[in-house]
């Protein structure tokens, strides 16, 4: 039996692309299906030239295909409007859903910091935050993981040609969405989360400045060894994830400021902020598949 | 140049750009006397906010003296004929904030984006619209594009729900020359019933040549701040823009001598720094930088040993924009690393 998990990307454009193009490589998971709604997309032409089933019909047109082709992990990359039903009708058959759409339904997973208790815990929908979220939670943990953090702050900077549409007609839930997930995942008593949009050309890298308000005066060894290790962390999936300056200490306030280059799979190098969220959901399906394989989880029984 | 009889409706920003000139430590007493003052002396609009707008407390940007709505709930209740405007950046500030600000009584809503990000206004306009707030669209670093550029996004910004375009100068580079393009290309081109706004800074000098080009070319609201209290070297100064309109007997409803009054006896005297013209607040405006990048730049210096001037001129060939301040301590951190200094 190959210890590779099979799997279904739902939407095909730029992210489910970039995710499909990452896991090609993955030694964990072997992608099977790329399920989309429109014939004509360049995302579902390219991905049936990779030699992946597609389904042109949305999730229905291979629902019945999931036993046969024993598909166990969901990428959903469409939106946060569909994603209650993918996932509903994907979970019933035993398939665990990650979830890259606002939703949330399921708990935020940020991979360094609690993927291991989802995984576990054989979590049947996992949300991966935003793109923000995955570049700065780390972060913000690294500094909870020493000490108390009374208020964690993150401003996320990315380049226009980076954000699409949806997020731009609700930007509001990437500001709420993430400050949340700094409170829940990272660590923080009180988070708050910003973004900035720059449109200049050539493109600017992603880039990330966190700062944390700890409660005791910081403890600047630790929290500097703890964020070097964090990083280290994150860069087993995003090499490009850089510590560009910092920890700077100043009072109880301690600033970390990172850029994101991406691994330019279909995406430009740029565009860290995707790459870091397909990055995320990929290593996150991976730590299921080799949970299941040691044996620490039981999928789903099918008959 | 006549304007002669022309309708000018002036907006005072000293409460809110002002607020980035004063680390947003303007005090609840402060904001009340000199928005009384400001209304007495007949000033129709008042801005009332956070420097970087509704929800910007925060460790990039400062934290305020007090909350926004401390602020609103202190200074709506004491108007009797001004009316209170809030700021709201997208990426910043949320619909949440919007409510809240609608609540306080707050007139007029303007969502600032930067100058070709209009889209990520749309949920914030229309909701504003949709509550029937005068409900404005404000372009801001619009020197960073062409007429054609902001015509567009200002027409996206008019297809949300948005009565009113602003064409806004936040680095103080423009000339008065581009003032008239620009505001004539959206003049000709947007609904005649839209409202057109210009936002000057006065870091090149131009602030009222600026703000007379934009009247002359269609807009009929001006900002400006009393004495001059806003980012870089501050605004234009109302009370001066009241005595050039007079002049051109232009219509503005305002008391030269009253709003004369609040500049020298309330607000100046509230100023940690003179608001003027200094190398760095120049070098915002020669190098097309962000006013209010001035204080970051200004404090890294003091803390890293760069020059404000060459960090200042590094954001501008960097292209950045409104919302990146904290860019200012990171850039420096790296140029004293190259130089050797940490």
């Amino acid at each position: 039996m190959s210890k590779k998990l099979k799997a279904v990307i739902i939407g095909p454009g730029n992210i489910g692309t970039d995710l499909l193009m990452k896991i090609m490589r993955s030694d964990w998971i072997e992608p099977v299906w790329m399920v989309g709604i429109d014939p004509e997309s360049a995302g579902l032409k390219r991905a049936a030239e990779m030699g992946i089933k597609i389904s042109t019909t949305g999730v229905d047109g291979m629902l019945e295909k999931v036993i046969e082709d024993d598909i166990r992990i969901a990428f959903d990359a469409t939106s946060a409007y569909v994603h209650a039903e993918n996932s509903r009708k994907l979970n019933e058959l035993g398939v665990i859903m990650i979830d890259l759409t606002p939703a949330a339904i399921g708990p935020f997973c940020v991979p360094p910091v609690n993927l291991k208790q989802h995984a576990e815990k054989l979590e049947m929908n996992v949300n991966m935050v935003t793109c923000g979220g995955q570049a700065t939670i780390p972060m913000v943990a690294a500094v909870s993981q020493v000490q108390e953090v009374e208020y964690g702050e993150i401003v996320a900077t990315v380049s226009s040609r980076s954000v699409g549409p949806g997020t731009r007609q609700n930007i509001d839930e990437f500001t709420r969405t993430t400050s949340g997930a700094v409170e829940k995942v990272g660590g923080a008593k009180k988070g708050k989360a910003i973004i900035v949009i720059n449109p200049a050309e050539p493109p600017l890298m992603m880039r990330d400045t966190i700062h944390c308000l700890t409660k005791e005066s910081p403890d600047q060894a630790k929290i500097i060894e703890s964020v070097h290790n964090m990083v280290k962390e994150v860069q087993k999936y995003v090499p490009g994830y850089k510590l560009v300056n910092g920890p700077v200490f100043d009072g109880n306030k301690v600033s970390v400021f990172m850029e994101v280059r991406g691994l330019g799979d279909f995406l430009p190098e740029y565009a860290g902020n995707l790459d870091i969220m397909t990055a995320a959901a990929l290593r996150t399906a991976e730590m299921f598949a080799e949970e299941s394989y040691n044996q620490t989880i039981k999928l789903p029984v099918r008959g | 140049m006549d304007l002669k009889g022309k309708k000018v409706t002036l907006h005072d920003m000293s409460l809110r750009d002002g607020m980035h000139a004063k680390q947003h430590q303007i005090s609840i007493d402060q904001m009340v006397a000199v928005a009384t003052g400001l209304d007495e002396a007949g000033i129709p609009l008042i801005e009332v906010t956070h420097g970087d707008g509704l929800g910007g407390a925060s460790l990039n940007y400062g934290f305020p003296a007090h909350t926004d709505e401390e602020y609103l709930n202190a200074v709506v209740p004491k108007m009797k004929n001004a009316k209170i405007s809030a700021l709201l950046l997208p990426g910043i500030g949320t619909v949440d904030h919007l409510k809240m600000a609608r609540d306080c009584g707050v007139h007029t809503i303007r969502v600032a984006t930067h100058c070709t990000e209009a889209d990520v206004s749309e949920q914030h306009i229309g909701l504003a619209a949709k509550m029937k707030m005068d409900t404005v669209g404000f372009l801001m670093m619009a020197h960073m594009v062409s007429a054609e550029k902001i015509l567009e996004q200002a027409k996206l910004m008019e297809s949300y729900g948005a009565n009113c375009i602003y064409c806004t100068d936040s680095a103080g580079y423009m000339l008065p020359d581009e003032v008239t393009h620009k505001i004539s290309v959206l003049r000709a081109n947007l609904n005649p019933a839209t409202e057109l706004g210009f936002h000057g800074h006065h870091n090149m000098g131009m602030a009222i040549a600026n703000s007379l080009a934009a009247v002359d070319a269609g807009a009929n609201r001006i900002d400006g701040s009393v004495a001059g209290l806003g980012a870089g070297a501050g605004n234009t100064p109302l009370e001066v823009f009241v005595a050039v309109l007079d002049r051109m007997q232009a219509v503005h409803g305002v008391d030269l001598y009253k709003i004369m009054d609040v500049a020298e006896d309330l607000v100046v005297p509230l100023m940690d720094h003179p608001i003027r013209v200094d190398r760095d607040a120049l070098t915002l405006g020669y190098a097309g930088v962000y006013s209010s990048f001035l204080l970051f730049a200004q404090r890294a210096e003091a803390k890293y040993g760069i020059q404000a001037r060459d960090i200042l001129v590094e954001l501008g060939k960097r292209g950045t924009v409104g919302g990146q301040e904290d860019m200012i301590e990171d850039l420096a951190l790296t140029m004293a690393k190259d130089k050797g200094l940490i």
